[in-house]
């Protein structure tokens, strides 16, 4: 790990503590939220969740500059949300609502919001890598000071777009920050039993000229911190960054998987390493009162609520809206 | 005015035509500035445009479509050329997955417009991995447009006119046109996508013709007419998506039969689609069964012989069209 809690807790202001503190809740609450509606029949298909693993895209989205890029994978309320996407707008895309992100015709997978910044979930395992470091080159064409930020799994790495996209990357020294959430388990296979290295990002940073960087993904603070440094070093026209980020699903890979081939030790360790508990002790002993957190809490729940009903509440789409945006005239015509 | 120039020259006229015209426009790929590409094709443009806007790649496709994908979808125009279309393969996922849903899995919220350029098709007794007429494998994907020009007029025109439009479009040069030449207008050239054009008028068949099977097709119009007196209308499709069905409707209504003349391999290439058009909406105007040449269902073979049999050659679009006409 390349710091501590207690090192670099203390260079984050209050204000930015808190705002990690409320997006913890956010994203915990939704996902609780989506995995219940998924159990309802009212998600339909699949769901991959990210409980657990909040503190990344919360470190991250805190981190990021309002016109900066988020490309994510299926795995991505949690990165989308942290963009400032609306949770309504959100809720309603996993229900298949009319008033949904993508209108339903993206779904849990495919959140996307373009005028936030977030340019796409992406379902094919690092087929975004190359993509990323593509809107980073435009960034850098057109010199409009964007990074980027590419979140995957630790699957990722092994696909032949990940070295493609980092090599790439490294020879343009384009501004894009490679982040892999290593939770140590593909679907159902764990990634240590089909590696060639310990950590299947970080031991191959040097092949793309790049600093090994290894960050405990459960410390929101230790995050954020890097991720500031990462994001400036490519503003600043230092080049990309690859960063593994160590964290843990507390759940199964996707649906309802219970996510039982993991070893019983393995799970109970990182569940006594839930962020959201520690970051709040961490809180309460920098003096913040348990009544504000407890307020913080609360206004997280009941945005859920909020956006639940909404979801529910949504139209569906429209049936002609099956045969629109195929090509730029708005419809799917090709012929005539 | 106009300037007989070959079909290699047009495409780096193209491409210079619309890299000076917008700045948005880039170009990357493998060996393309310096190099001035495998086929000589991209000559100069690195001398005019400067290595920020023509840019090598190392031998990476999917960084090279998802390059273009991502700078296109973030404001940029870009063309990326991949070698020989048979490496598209290599990066089928960023084309036919990635590219090509974007804007329907976001609601219109993303925008891709590229063009990716490639050398499309046999003729030069590469083998089976370098030969491939692949345009059948793009236009199956829907959110893909698909263009194949067979002169150098048409490929500075349509290529201009993929570069322009907010779609991704497949743009296949067949390799063994590149030394070919035709007559091309002074100054900017710029085409519509989805416009067939007839290419020689007939009375007594329809050929429908793609890239290198326009010229075919064409001689072998000329010899049905010298030797058996039939009368053949030549429609060069020039795009396979949009599809300009109509051109192909009325002439047929006209001519009342129809052969389509495909490099591609036999299943599900595009004259299939053309065929089953035709069956469905000018079937009552037909005299005679609608008919496929094709390259058959086989790997292209390297030797000279041996790939001359395979692809359709004028010879066998003779015989196949004396035998429909009757
Ligand atoms: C190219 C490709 N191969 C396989 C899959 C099926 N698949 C979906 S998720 C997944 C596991 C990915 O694991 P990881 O990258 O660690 O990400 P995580 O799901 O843990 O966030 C697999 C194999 C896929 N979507 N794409």
């Amino acid at each position: 790990m390349t710091a501590t809690a207690t090192d670099v807790g203390d260079a984050i202001d209050q204000d930015t503590k808190l705002a990690l503190y409320r997006q913890l809740h956010r994203l915990r609450k939704f996902e609780e939220r989506a995995y219940r509606l998924f159990m309802d029949g009212l998600v339909k298909g699949t769901s991959h969740l990210s409980l657990g693993m909040e503190a990344i895209a919360a470190g991250f989205g805190e981190a990021q500059r309002e016109d900066d890029l988020t490309y994510c994978t299926y795995r991505g309320h949690a990165h989308t949300l942290s963009r400032g996407v609306p949770m309504d707008g959100v809720m309603a895309e996993l229900l298949g609502r009319a008033n949904g992100v993508c209108g339903g015709k993206g779904g849990s997978m495919h959140l996307t919001s373009v005028e936030h910044g977030v340019m796409g979930s992406y379902a094919i395992i690092g087929a975004h890598l190359p993509i990323a470091a593509g809107a980073a080159w435009s960034a850098q064409l057109r010199g409009s000071g964007q990074v980027t930020v590419c979140f995957f799994g630790d699957g990722a790495t092994n696909i032949g777009a990940f070295h493609e996209a980092l090599n790439l990357a490294s020879v343009w020294k384009l501004p894009v920050v490679f982040v892999c959430e290593n939770n140590l388990w593909m679907e159902y296979t764990a990634i240590a039993d089909v590696t060639a290295v310990e950590h299947p990002a970080a031991d191959r940073a040097g092949s793309y000229g790049l600093e090994r960087i290894v960050i405990d993904g459960n410390d929101p603070d230790a995050v954020y911190l890097e991720a500031t440094r990462a994001i400036e070093h490519a503003r600043e026209g230092g080049g990309p960054s690859l960063i593994e980020a160590m964290t843990y699903r507390h759940g199964g890979h996707s649906r309802a998987d219970p996510g039982t081939y993991r070893p019983q030790e393995e799970v109970d360790e990182w569940l006594a390493r839930d962020p959201l508990p520690m970051y709040r002790q961490r809180l309460l002993d920098a003096g913040v009162s348990e009544s504000d957190l407890t307020a913080i809490e609360d206004e997280a729940q009941a945005d859920v609520d909020a956006a639940t009903e909404a979801a529910k509440n949504g139209p569906l789409p429209e049936l002609d809206e099956a045969f629109t945006d195929v090509f730029a005239d708005g419809g799917s015509s090709w012929r005539n | 005015m106009a300037e007989l120039i070959t079909y290699r020259d047009a495409v780096a006229r193209a491409i210079a035509q619309e890299m000076r015209r917008d700045e948005r426009v880039v170009f990357l790929g493998e060996d393309i500035a310096a190099a001035g590409g495998v086929f000589k094709t991209t000559k100069g443009l690195l001398d005019e445009f400067g290595p920020v806007r023509v840019r090598d790649t190392p031998i990476s496709e999917e960084a090279i479509i998802g390059g273009a994908m991502g700078a296109a979808m973030t404001g940029m125009r870009p063309i990326a050329e991949i070698m020989f279309s048979d490496f598209l393969a290599t990066c089928w996922d960023l084309v036919a997955v990635e590219i090509a849903k974007s804007r329907y899995m976001t609601a219109g919220q993303v925008e891709v417009p590229l063009v990716i350029r490639t050398a499309n098709g046999g003729g030069l007794r590469f083998g089976a991995q370098h030969s491939q007429a692949v345009e059948n494998w793009a236009m199956m994907i829907p959110g893909l447009k698909v263009v194949a020009p067979s002169n150098p007029a048409d490929l500075i025109g349509l290529f201009a006119a993929a570069v322009r439009d907010d779609d991704p479009v497949m743009f296949f040069e067949q390799k063994s046109l590149y030394p070919t030449k035709g007559e091309v207008p002074d100054g900017e050239i710029v085409d519509e996508l989805g416009k067939a054009k007839i290419v020689r008028e007939g009375d007594d068949i329809t050929l429908v013709a793609l890239a290198s099977m326009v010229p075919r097709a064409v001689d072998a119009a000329e010899r049905l007419q010298e030797e058996r007196g039939i009368s053949a209308e030549v429609v060069d499709l020039r795009s396979l998506v949009p599809m300009d069905t109509q051109t192909v409707l009325r002439s047929v209504t006209k001519t009342t039969r129809l052969a389509t003349v495909e490099e591609n391999p036999r299943l599900c290439g595009w004259g299939a689609e053309v065929v089953s058009i035709v069956s469905d909406e000018a079937f009552w105007d037909l005299d005679a069964p609608l008919t496929r040449i094709t390259t058959p269902h086989v790997p292209l073979p390297s030797a000279d012989a041996l790939e001359d049999v395979t692809l359709p050659s004028v010879d066998r679009v003779v015989e196949t069209v004396a035998k429909v006409v009757g």
